[in-house]
């Protein structure tokens, strides 16, 4: 609200909110067809010897800049929403897109309850330990 | 760059990943215990929800109706170049009570951090834990100028199971941060070890 009385509100900057609506980028989509709800902890792999995502006139900046990070190194999903700062559904739905496009892959995380035996567990307690 | 560039002609380390999630009320200090392990500053992840899950629709005019953001830290440590682990911070309201969901599956187990002087603030995360059978210990973030309590005392409060550890430590340095983990990761050992007995085959 205007403290000076003049009634009417402005918004400016951040107050009127991203000038792009993150769910813009999806095309209003919140689900991808090639995904199942993917785990903050999945692992975004970029396929070897795929050609130049940018030469792809179907895909958004958001899309190339994902392939360009999974390609310097495997990324979990809430990393590539932090890096991009984008929310979390909107990842989601792009790495569904690039996953379609086998441009990426994903790796799921293994539940500890089917983690074939204790010895990760204990190499996680040994890697704490040695930090 | 998150766990180092591959070599060239080499196929990246595909990582195993593992999560564990930091619960507690308000202000507690769950991004601080995150930041005291974790080898990169917290980063956070958000999550634009609408207030269409409300059961019942208000239509008392659409200007009404918003979208809030969720936002949850996180931080990661690379045990090895294969085994990576991931510590979130939950979003401590109440009504943000299905991203705990989504968080939960599939987590080695949690971390319930308790300041001794709003022990309340905690009793939400315990219940929820304990519903849905998910390891978990209470870490005491001993704040300067709290009383100190005796781990016993802070267990009769929440009126914990025998097994569930108790913990004191202060959320801002590594080391003792470190013991509560090992502490969650062996409950957790010992907890799927308890229940793999109790059900045959």
């Amino acid at each position: 609200m205007s403290a000076d009385g003049q009634g009417r509100k402005h918004w400016f900057d951040d107050e009127a909110g991203p000038v792009v609506r993150p769910y813009a980028m999806t095309r209003g989509r919140t689900t991808s067809a090639a995904q199942h709800r993917l785990d903050l902890i999945a692992v975004v792999v970029a396929e070897p010897g795929t050609g130049d995502p940018e030469s792809d006139p179907t895909l958004s900046p958001e899309h190339v800049e994902i392939v360009g990070l999974c390609r310097d190194a495997p990324q979990s999903v809430a990393e590539l929403a932090a890096e991009l700062d984008l929310p979390i559904g909107v990842v989601r739905v792009l790495v569904g897109d690039l996953v379609h496009a086998e441009l990426v892959h994903v790796n799921r995380p293994v539940p500890p309850a089917e983690l074939p035996d204790e010895s990760i567990l204990r190499d996680v307690i040994n890697g704490l330990r040695a930090l | 760059m998150i766990f180092g560039r591959s070599e060239r002609g080499k196929s990246p380390v595909e990582p195993v990943t593992l999560k564990i999630l930091v619960a507690g009320g308000f202000g507690v200090g769950k991004t601080t215990l995150v930041g005291a392990v974790s080898e990169i500053r917290p980063l956070r992840t958000e999550e634009l929800l609408t207030e269409a899950g409300r059961p019942v629709d208000d239509i008392s005019g659409v200007e009404g109706k918003h979208t809030t953001t969720v936002a949850m830290d996180f931080g990661r440590i690379t045990l090895r170049e294969d085994l990576v682990l991931y510590l979130f911070g939950t979003p401590g309201q109440e009504r943000f009570w299905f991203m705990w969901d989504e968080l939960s599956e599939g987590a080695l187990g949690a971390v319930v951090l308790v300041d001794t002087r709003r022990l309340e603030d905690c009793f939400a995360a315990v219940d929820y834990f304990e519903r849905r059978s998910i390891p978990f210990v209470v870490a005491v973030n001993c704040f300067e100028g709290a009383a100190r309590y005796p781990a016993e005392s802070v267990r009769q409060a929440l009126d914990l199971d025998g097994d569930v550890p108790v913990l004191l430590c202060d959320a801002r340095d590594r080391e003792p941060v470190k013991e509560v983990l090992v502490g969650l990761v062996r409950h957790a050992m010992a907890y799927a070890a308890h229940h793999r007995q109790a059900v045959p085959g």
